[in-house]
Formats: C-alpha cells, structure tokens, sequence
C-alpha cells in the first residue's frame, strides 16, 4: 500500500479526520487512505496523463504585468482545452464539408445539425428575436465547445477543463462582453448608460448606478461559477464513489461503488448536454434582455 | 481547487476566439447557409405543390364544366340529327309516294291509250273482216268502195261501244 502512501498531499482537516476514523474501524492496519488526493484529479497540473505514464507539459517564465503575474505555460487543462477546440474544429469542418455535395445530411452532418438547428431555433430566436441570428455563430461556438470540454472529461484520461473555475471564467468574460456589445448595438450607447441609471430620479444615481453595474457582473458570475461547480462536483462524487472501495479495502463494497458511480456517469453525460445548454441559453436570454430596450423590469429579472 | 490561474484564463479566450473565426468562417456560415438554403427550398417547394393543387382543382373544375358543355352540345346534336333524320325519311316517303301515284296515273293513261288504240283497230279490223265474210259469203265482188260505204253506214247505225 505504498501508492496510497505515495500520494497522500496537504489536506483539509476535517476529511483527514473523518477517512482516520473510518479506515481504523474498517481495516485497522493504520494505513492511511486521503481524500484531498482525489482533487488531485480535478486540480490543475503540468502534467498529462497517458496511458501507461504521462508527460510533462514545458514551462516558461512568468510574464509580469505591473503587481500581475501572468503564467502562460500551458497545463493540464490548456492542453485538454486546445484539444477539445481541435476536436469541435475537425468535427464541425466534417460536417461543414458535407453541405458542398449535398444539402440533404446524413450521419455525422446530420447528429451535428440537430444542435445546430436546436441552438438556432429554441435558444437563440426565441430569446433574442430575429436580431439574434448575427449571434448565432457566437451561441454555437459556445455550446459546442463546453459540450466537447465536458465530455472529454469522461472519457478515461480525459480531463474536464471546465471544471477548472479559470476556463469557465474565461468563458464568462466573453459572455460578459457579447451581452454588453449586443446591448449597445441593439440600443446605442445612450440608451444602454441610461438604462444604468435605472430610469430613477437622479438623486438616486449614486445608489442605482453602482448596483445596477454590479448587475451587469454578477450574470456572467454566475455562469461562470454554475458551469465550474457542476462539472467538478459530478467527478467528485464520482472518485468518492470509487474511493470507497479503497477506503474499505474491500471487494465487497466494489459492486456497490461501481455500480453508483456508474449511475453518476450516466448522469454526468447529461449534465455535460445540460451545462452547456444552460450556459448558451443564458448568455442568449441576457443579451436578448439587453437587446430589447424599454423592458426595463425584465431585465433585472434573472432565471437559473 | 479554488486559485485562479489568469494564464488559464488567457488561454480560454484565446482558445475561444480562435474558435470563434475559425469555425464561423468554415463551419457555422456554410451550415447555417446550407440550413436556410434548404429551408427557403422547401418552404418554395411546398408553396409551388399548393400552387399546383389549386391549378389542378381549378382544371379539374374547368374540365367538369366542358364536359358538362359537350354532353349537352352531344345531346342537342343528337336531338337535330334525329329530326333531320325523320324530316328526311318524310320527305323520302312523301316523294316515293308521289312518285308512285305518278307513275301509276301515267300507266293507267298507256293503258287507256292503248285500249283507245286496240279498240280502233278492233273496229277497222271487225269491219274489214266483216267485208271479206260478206264477200265470201255472196261469192260476188262489188265494188269494194259501194260496199265499204255500206258497211260503214251500217256500223255506224251501231250504237257505239
């Protein structure tokens, strides 16, 4: 049991405390199983996994910018990220390719257009209008990708770069800057700093203004922090489930274990669908918000 | 777990930019393209199948009433040929039967004639025989103009007929 050993890392002090207990009571051999090394999974690191070993990914200087330092040398999660862009880019340019010698598709071209359609016609018409379909090659990109990110996290080595808070608030910031572009086009730039003011007197400014700029953030927050806790928390229950058996050190538990985290996968391949519907449908339902101009109480009214 | 990584985040963007010219240059214009371009297809193609459906009902409505037209003109026809027929086989009757009351008269006429005529020879030759009988019998010639004179004078004491 030295690869347990082996891979014990800081920890948080109430696991220990917990996984001490239980491993004494179960096994009573003193050898200790860690919980933090699960999140060892879902953090980001140097290296890649393969199969049979892994490899480490090339590091360079820190870039400093003022107080900022910016460490550009790609990860784990860099690397899973370019690849899933890679992925969607053959995928799409596959079925892309199709239409040249026929508009009628079939296979890939035609799985691949039931999204399409489904993002065109159910998320971006009905929550932007017809003024919305300059976006759609936004919404798109956007559903593809964090649906291909959340995927390749299920597949063995793969790893979920949306579960890393950074990726999704990569994502959200570019969702932050689609709603207010689409606003201020939709609008004017008048219109969009009036509709900051909140339509109130304007004594009220100095209170209205900065709640409802704090508005403005807290959307792309919130997709950011939905999209990063539901894709790490369905792969930690899972490695949990897993755990256990180790946990245990026992074949009983086993069928139990698989059996559940078989069932949580399951359920992570919709929440993948899921996530990256919700986080397409609302980045389209905020920018069509900001795009109708007058709807003032609307706007303030935020689904989840 | 929860410490942000800006590089990550630069990557993201960059990554998701680069995704964003990359497929909506190749992948989502063509396909969204090639969507509306099937749509406005069979959009069009349904409109041209209503239109046709109308033109082939209005035809056949059309084509009813022609129809319609034509047994009656048939009937009308037929209805004229059969009076002009029966006409016709009066006119044929009526002709056939003057012809033949014509014909018939005209027959009678010869038939009368030719008594008329037979009769006149009858007369001329009872009278000649008559002559040669009584010459015979009074085995003496008179002179045949005397004695024809007498005959003559004696028939036509005769009562006629």
């Amino acid at each position: 049991m030295t690869g347990t050993e082996k891979m014990v890392v800081d920890t948080t002090k109430v696991l220990t405390d917990t996984v001490a207990v239980v491993s004494h009571s179960g096994g009573g051999h003193g050898e200790k199983f860690e919980f933090s090394h699960l999140l060892d999974h879902v953090k980001d690191s140097r290296e890649v996994e393969i199969p049979f070993g892994h490899f480490e990914l090339p590091h360079f200087k820190p870039l400093h910018i003022g107080g900022l330092i910016i460490d550009l040398s790609p990860t784990k999660h860099v690397f899973f990220l370019v690849l899933s862009a890679a992925i969607l880019v053959l995928l799409a340019l596959y079925a892309a390719r199709r239409y040249k010698k026929d508009i009628v598709p079939t296979g890939t071209a035609n799985a691949f257009e039931s999204l399409v359609l489904f993002i065109r016609d159910e998320v971006a018409i009905p929550n932007m209008g017809r003024g919305g379909t300059r976006y759609v090659p936004y919404l798109l990109t956007t559903f593809f990708f964090i649906l291909i990110m959340n995927l390749i996290g299920l597949v063995p080595f793969g790893v979920t770069a949306t579960g890393n808070i950074a990726v999704t608030a990569g994502l959200a910031i570019i969702a932050f800057f689609m709603i207010q572009i689409s606003a201020i086009r939709a609008q004017g730039l008048a219109h969009y700093l009036a509709h900051l003011t909140g339509g109130v007197h304007w004594l009220l400014w100095p209170i209205m203004v900065p709640i409802e700029v704090l508005g403005l953030f807290t959307k792309p927050f919130a997709l950011c922090i939905r999209l990063f806790a539901n894709m790490t928390g369905g792969h930690i229950v899972i490695l949990s489930l897993i755990g256990l058996i180790f946990l245990f050190r026992s074949f009983v538990v086993a069928p139990v274990s698989v059996l559940f985290a078989l069932g949580i996968n399951m359920l992570e391949i919709f929440v993948a669908f899921l996530q990256a519907y919700v986080f397409t449908m609302l980045t389209s339902l905020f920018m069509g918000l900001g795009m109708q101009a007058g709807h003032e109480e609307q706007a303030h009214t935020e689904s989840h | 777990m929860f410490e942000i990584n800006p590089g990550l985040i630069i990557w993201t963007m960059i990554t998701f930019g680069v995704l964003v010219l990359v497929l909506g240059r190749f992948a989502w214009k063509p396909i969204l393209k090639a969507l509306n371009e099937r749509e406005e297809k069979i959009r069009s193609a349904i409109e041209q199948a209503d239109k046709a459906r109308a033109e082939a009902a209005h035809l056949l409505k059309q084509n009813e009433k022609n129809m319609a037209r034509a047994e009656a003109e048939y009937q009308k026809m037929m209805r004229e040929a059969r009076a002009m027929a029966e006409k016709m086989r009066e006119d044929i009757v009526t002709k056939a039967r003057l012809q033949a009351e014509q014909e018939l008269k005209r027959a009678n006429e010869e038939i009368q004639r030719n008594l008329e005529a037979a009769k006149q020879q009858l007369r001329s030759e009872v009278a000649d025989l008559a002559v040669k009988a009584a010459e015979k019998i009074l085995d003496e010639t008179l002179d045949a103009q005397k004695h024809k004179k007498i005959v003559d004078g004696f028939l036509n004491q005769l009562p006629k007929n």
